[in-house]
């Protein structure tokens, strides 16, 4: 018998098991599967603190949220179409975040009284009642896993191992993704352990075959490709695409690029993969602490590399020293910032923005620092480059402020060509008489890039302030009062591009204004608020500091701005002061990025006062 | 080679140099200037890099590359230094307190690292540019501004402590003495990788007198055990035996010179000297100088740069186009 197949629009999976589940895998390689038929795709992996929690337990879920779709989409999408659960604890977690009438696959073997009672279920949810409403289909996934691989030598441990390649080649049967990739990338995996490899792709099939067999599924779906640009396409996560920035950057700037770092989640990724990349030459120096990472990062710079430091917030605060430095020193560094949850330890491995003000202030003294902020996944990429374009022309630390929600998430990106990537040339300075280390090219202010081994121009710098040109130290009054201001006016002076806003109609009253990864829940929530016949506007401010030119007017032609933000209201703060705007401020912080609806509501509060 | 000779006028700036009179930095200042020519390498190529501390004024003072950082953090930022650039000779320039309080971790992961760093020391025994508080050095009981009563804290032995961190070269000397100093700082320039000198040295304002012992015409002669690679162990007075499996200082006149230790710097086992660094108690009744440990072990800027040229000769340099277009990658016409 031949399945029906029904065309879809879009759906939004996720997958939920727990941490030894294999469920960030299994997410993955359905984004590529995905990703390979031309969908647009918006992902969100969701991780616990812990690596292996207790097994069973809430603490332990684990969870990789996939939208896919034949359109332009924005986000992983607010209310999951399916769930793929693979215990009770996994369901329990997240029923709550389902669409109404959504479909749950569950592993029913793992619906046993012990498992149930782990997580405070008193009955079994899949014949109690408690998911009427929903299309639920109880498989037993762990057994049907194990009997596929009865044949084989293996422990049944170890079999039962395999059952996310059962749930995954089912999910990929059903949504009819191509089988190829995922094979491909299991013979990579395994290829040095053939049993390994044989159990996965089997159980892999069995999935498959499930799919096409069992009455339990009468309809599979089809999503067509989605409208892209022309080119060559790959997915891509925040944190690979700030990497790849970097190396690319370097290339155009000629410079090497050095990484100190100190492992951290969630920008550890960053650290890791820069670290595969020494055939660029690449430099990464895993440090004995945050203060340690910075400092060579700086003394690298000082010697004519790129010199990067990433971290998040509790790193970032040990850093605050080095980094005021670096604003006295006058030299280029880039300090990425992949925020989480805070204060203090706070959530490690959740989303927030609640940085903004520590990158910007949380230094002693009249520090500025120039702030940027990327704003979906892909978009890591260029602003590295920015970074570093910004960093080593006006010889300032630059912040790159990106978190956890786009360092992990993902999407499709057009892979650049190199013709399309900017010219980063620089010139240190050269050998000369009477060399002044704080000399000033007049339109950036600039001071030299001055690098040890140039014969005629050793000269000595430091913390303590120095005097206008010769960078002598300088208990001056009015040089310390005009050195400050200087370095204010450079960093108020980089050239940044103009904010641009998407009005359509040039007539909305309202401005949705946000920064960086809030970017997708925005956009997708004016797109919704304009299908509705709702007047606003939208625009997203990528540079912080200094803010671009036209903000100002910008923010001046809207009745009302919205700014929602994963935090109490920082940006919010910074746009009072400087405009003497009221703002609305739009403020969550729960660890997870804003969902399309939340945005609306919010939205609609305002239009409706 | 170069076929520059400079002279330590060409190694001197032009800063008035701002230590109080008669601070023991002014002598090592002076001798490390005279050193520098007799290296042999032009002047861009050096870079001096310090802390925060009345010591950490050093770079200002030499005609060469220099950064005076923040607290602590010099080994940080020259790691930086040395490991991108590897052509460069840098010195790190750090105080008791700079080095083994504030600093103490990036100081001892330098030398276990091998970094390409030679650490000049100034250990005063108190922190001089705040004002005379006790140090990580101070002994116990110490009366500062700090401790009113009397330190309470165990001292850290810097010799002892840089043994314990892996460190490859390790000495120690005095302010005043040139000759000394000038062998212990070419011995330093000459060890591939990190080279520690402790160099004693006294601040007249806060801590006057500390090192009397090993200055003091009457007591320095016995005081002081020379550590000379191929010779016993003595000083004019005592020498260094083994005893029962520890070393043990004993008056000459008690011993044979046929059973004093003759020292090898070279030692592989570092438990040599540690006990050699045990020698010298808080009291400086019996202080070893010289150069504890000179043992051989890859540097670490070879070895990261090593890394890339092994990974670039096996698959090439890299390729940013196929980089970017790495992984599952799909068309779109
Ligand atoms: C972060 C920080 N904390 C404290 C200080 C104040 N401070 C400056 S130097 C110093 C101690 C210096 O002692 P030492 O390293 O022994 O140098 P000395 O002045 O004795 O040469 C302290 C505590 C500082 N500059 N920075
Ligand atoms: S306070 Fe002491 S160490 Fe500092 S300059 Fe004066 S004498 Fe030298
Ligand atoms: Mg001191």
């Amino acid at each position: 018998m031949s399945k029906t197949v029904v065309p879809l629009h879009q759906v939004s999976i996720r997958f939920a098991g727990d941490s030894g589940d294999g469920m960030q895998l299994t997410g993955d390689r359905f984004t590529m599967d995905t990703a390979i038929l031309g969908n647009d795709i918006s992902t969100l992996p969701n991780f616990p603190a812990e690596i292996r929690a207790p097994q069973g337990t809430l603490l332990g879920v684990s969870s990789f949220q996939l939208h896919f779709a034949d359109h332009h989409i924005q986000t992983p999408g607010d209310a999951p179409d399916v769930l793929v659960a693979m215990n009770p604890a996994a369901l329990k977690a997240n029923i709550k975040d389902l669409a109404k009438g959504a479909t749950i696959i569950v592993d029913a073997d793992e619906f046993v009284p012990r498992n149930l009672t782990k997580v405070g279920y008193e009955t079994n949810p899949l014949e109690d009642g408690a998911l009427d409403g929903y299309k639920v289909h109880p498989i037993a996934l762990t057994s049907l896993t194990v009997a596929t691989l009865s044949e084989l030598n293996l422990s049944r441990k170890d079999a039962e191992r395999s059952k996310n390649m059962f749930a995954l080649g089912l999910l990929t049967w059903m949504y009819s993704r191509p089988t190829e990739t995922t094979e491909k990338f299991l013979t990579g995996k395994f290829a040095k352990k053939p049993d390994l490899l044989e159990a996965n792709l089997l159980a892999f099939k069995a999935g498959w075959n499930f799919g096409e067999t069992t009455e339990e599924f009468s309809v599979s779906y089809q999503i067509a490709p989605a409208k892209m640009p022309a080119g060559k396409y790959r997915n891509i996560s925040g944190n690979t695409a700030l990497s790849y920035g970097l190396i690319a950057a370097a290339k155009q700037s000629g410079l090497k690029l050095f990484l100190g770092s100190y492992p951290i989640t969630p920008a550890s990724d960053i650290l890791h993969e820069l670290s595969k990349h020494k055939r660029f030459g690449v430099i990464t120096f895993q440090a004995e602490d945050e203060i340690a990472a910075v400092g060579s990062a700086l003394g690298a710079a000082y010697g004519g590399a790129i010199g990067v430091t990433s971290t998040s917030g509790p790193g970032l605060a040990l850093k605050a020293e080095m980094i005021g430095l670096g604003v006295m020193l006058e030299l280029p560094l880039i300090v990425i910032d992949v925020q989480r949850g805070g204060p203090s330890t706070g959530l490690p491995t959740k989303t927030e923005q609640a940085d903004l003000l520590q990158a910007m202030y949380g230094r002693n003294g009249e520090s500025p620092v120039v702030v940027i902020a990327p704003a979906t996944p892909k978009d890591c990429f260029n602003m590295a480059i920015e970074a570093v374009r910004i960093a080593t022309t006006y010889r300032v630390p630059v912040f790159i402020l990106s978190d956890g929600y786009i360092a992990n998430g993902s999407e499709p990106w057009r892979i650049p060509d190199e013709t399309e990537l900017p010219d980063l040339h620089v010139e240190f300075a050269h050998t000369e008489e009477n060399f002044m280390p704080y000399s000033r090219d007049p339109k950036t202010l600039a001071r030299p890039w001055a690098i040890p081994g140039t014969k005629g121009i050793e000269h000595r710098i430091g913390g303590v302030e120095k005097a206008d040109q010769t960078g002598a130290i300088s208990y001056d009054p009015t040089n310390h009062d005009f050195m400050v201001r200087t370095r204010a006016a450079k960093v108020a002076g980089v050239q940044v591009p103009d904010l641009t806003v998407d009005d359509v109609t040039g007539d909305a009253k309202v401005l949705l204004l946000g920064w960086g990864s809030t970017f997708g829940p925005i956009a997708a929530a004016v797109e919704a608020l304009r299908e509705n016949g709702q007047k606003v506007a939208q625009a997203h401010l990528k540079y912080i500091n200094p803010f671009p030119k036209n903000l100002g007017d910008v923010l001046a032609k809207y009745d009302r701005v919205i700014v929602p933000e994963m935090n109490l209201g920082q940006l919010a703060l910074l746009l009072r002061s400087e405009f003497l705007k009221d703002i609305t401020g739009y403020n969550k912080v729960r660890g997870l990025p804003f969902s399309t609806t939340e945005i609306i509501e919010a939205t609609m509060a305002v239009l409706s006062d | 080679m170069t076929d520059v000779t400079l002279t330590k006028r060409d190694f001197t700036s032009d800063q008035e140099v701002r230590w109080c009179p008669g601070c023991g930095d002014y002598s090592i200042l002076s001798t490390v200037q005279s050193f520098l020519p007799t290296l042999g390498l032009p002047r861009e190529n050096i870079v001096f890099i310090s802390g925060i501390g009345c010591s950490s004024r050093f770079p200002y003072y030499l005609e060469t590359f220099g950064i005076h950082s923040i607290h602590g953090r010099a080994p940080a930022i020259a790691s930086g230094l040395a490991i991108s650039r590897p052509d460069l000779t840098i010195f790190v320039i750090t105080g008791d307190g700079d080095a083994l309080s504030i600093g103490g971790n990036h100081l001892i992961h330098a030398l276990r690292r091998n970094v390409n760093l030679k650490i000049l020391l100034f250990n005063n025994r108190i922190y001089g540019l705040t004002k005379g508080q006790y140090s990580p050095t101070s002994e116990s009981g110490k009366v500062t501004k700090s401790t009113p009563i009397g330190s309470l804290d165990t001292p850290f032995n810097p010799i002892s402590l840089a043994l314990g961190a892996e460190a490859t070269f390790v000495a120690r000397s005095i302010d005043t003495d040139r000759k000394h100093l000038t062998e212990m700082l070419q011995a330093a320039a000459a060890h591939k990788g990190s080279a520690l000198i402790e160099i004693y040295q006294n601040c007249p304002i806060f801590n006057d007198d500390a090192f009397l012992a090993v200055k003091d015409g009457d007591t320095k002669g016995a005081t002081l055990l020379q550590l000379i690679h191929g010779s016993p162990i003595k000083s004019e007075t005592h020498g260094v035996i083994m005893e029962s499996g520890s070393m043990k200082v004993v008056e000459l006149s008690t011993v044979s010179e046929r059973d004093l230790v003759v020292h090898n710097a070279n030692n592989p086992d570092p438990s040599y000297a540690f006990a050699l660094s045990r020698l010298s108690s808080s009291e400086l009744d019996h202080v070893p100088v010289g150069i504890f440990r000179d043992v051989a072990r890859a540097e670490y800027s070879s070895l990261v740069n090593q890394q890339i040229a092994d990974v670039i000769a096996k698959d090439g340099a890299g390729n940013l186009a196929s980089l970017l277009a790495s992984g599952d990658t799909w068309v779109v016409n």
